[in-house]
């Protein structure tokens, strides 16, 4: 890929490079997983499944589980 | 170099989206409290419908309306603020010719519309007494498909867009996208099926009010995410622009 070789004015401004794919990976797969986990627990945990017995995690953040939109019971 | 670009962009898009969360927190202890407490209040003048007998408070509302409440806003923003600075990195350079502070507030608008709203518009946030039990399974499984059907369509439309961007230029390539995306989530709104579990005699204005409230919150999410962590993506990436005349300014060549 070409880089842009003038000299960045106010008027031409520099376009940002593209991020190689084989670089975001390690950090996609390993990032991403732990949010979607993040994400489990405050949307559905011990709504349709449960990983943990018990109603607390959900009882926990049941009016933010409402309020974003998440089923909850 | 890049890699270093990645996880530079990765904790800033977290603490942005931690940022963007207490935003959202905000907004849903003005504007959507009173609605669950409303939603509570028809419940319990209800009981005898819908939960059996009287059961031990696990957490008490006082609690759930604050402690609870800013948990899950937070750790949901926190969540969705690395999620997006991923797809972020991913974008940046790829989706068009736009610098790193609209790239990112394009991306917010998009997340909003593919993550919620569009999912949003078949299967609407529900207050406490609105929902059977019996079903919270299967409306579970419809509403993260329908997200993940909004988000893959929406990555599709944007590859498609792009593909056709050379031939038939940046203006019919982006209406061609944003139609397939339109037709096809038109096709599974038609088909998928129809949850309705409002009790009967359950407010409207109250019901309406809580998913005006529920909207409110994404938007204040996705739109603050998208102009904190556009600022903070475009001091990392294009730092002071003829600063120093030899300097490189794009961060790093391929």
């Amino acid at each position: 890929m070409a880089q842009p070789v003038a000299q960045p004015t106010a008027t031409t401004p520099v376009l940002p490079a593209k991020l190689p794919l084989k670089v975001i990976a390690p950090w996609a797969a390993f990032f991403g997983i732990l949010m979607l986990v993040l994400l489990y627990f405050v949307g559905a945990e011990q709504g349709a499944t449960s990983v943990f017995s018990g109603a607390g995690v959900h009882e926990w953040v049941h009016d933010a589980r409402h309020l974003l939109g998440f089923p909850c019971h | 170099m890049n890699s270093t670009t990645v996880r530079n962009l990765l904790v800033r898009g977290m603490l942005a989206g931690l940022a963007a969360g207490v935003l959202a927190l905000v907004i849903a202890y003005w504007l959507g409290e009173p609605s669950v407490d409303g939603a509570i209040g028809f419940e319990e003048a209800h009981a005898a419908h819908s939960h059996g007998g009287e059961e031990a408070e696990l957490v008490s509302r006082s609690l759930q309306s604050t402690a609870g409440l800013a948990t899950g806003m937070l750790v949901y923003g926190v969540a969705f603020g690395g999620i997006a600075a991923l797809a972020y990195c991913f974008a940046l350079g790829r989706v068009g010719r736009f610098g790193p502070r609209a790239t990112a507030l394009l991306l917010s608008g998009c997340a909003l519309l593919a993550v919620y709203v569009v999912p949003y518009l078949k299967y609407p946030a529900t207050p406490p007494a609105v929902g059977n039990p019996d079903t919270i399974g299967k409306r579970t499984t419809l509403y993260f498909l329908m997200i993940v059907l909004s988000v893959l369509l929406a990555t599709g439309a944007t590859v498609l867009g792009k593909r056709l961007a050379p031939r038939i230029g940046t203006y019919y390539a982006t209406l061609a996208g944003v139609l397939g995306f339109v037709v096809v989530m038109g096709v599974a709104f038609a088909v998928l099926p129809v949850v309705n579990d409002v009790p009967e005699h359950f407010p409207a204005t109250l019901l309406w009010r809580f998913r005006l409230s529920a909207l409110a919150i994404q938007v204040t999410l996705w739109s603050g995410f998208g102009l904190i962590f556009g600022e903070l993506a475009q001091r990392l990436l294009q730092p002071k622009p003829a600063a120093v005349p030899a300097a490189p300014a794009v961060p790093a060549g391929r």
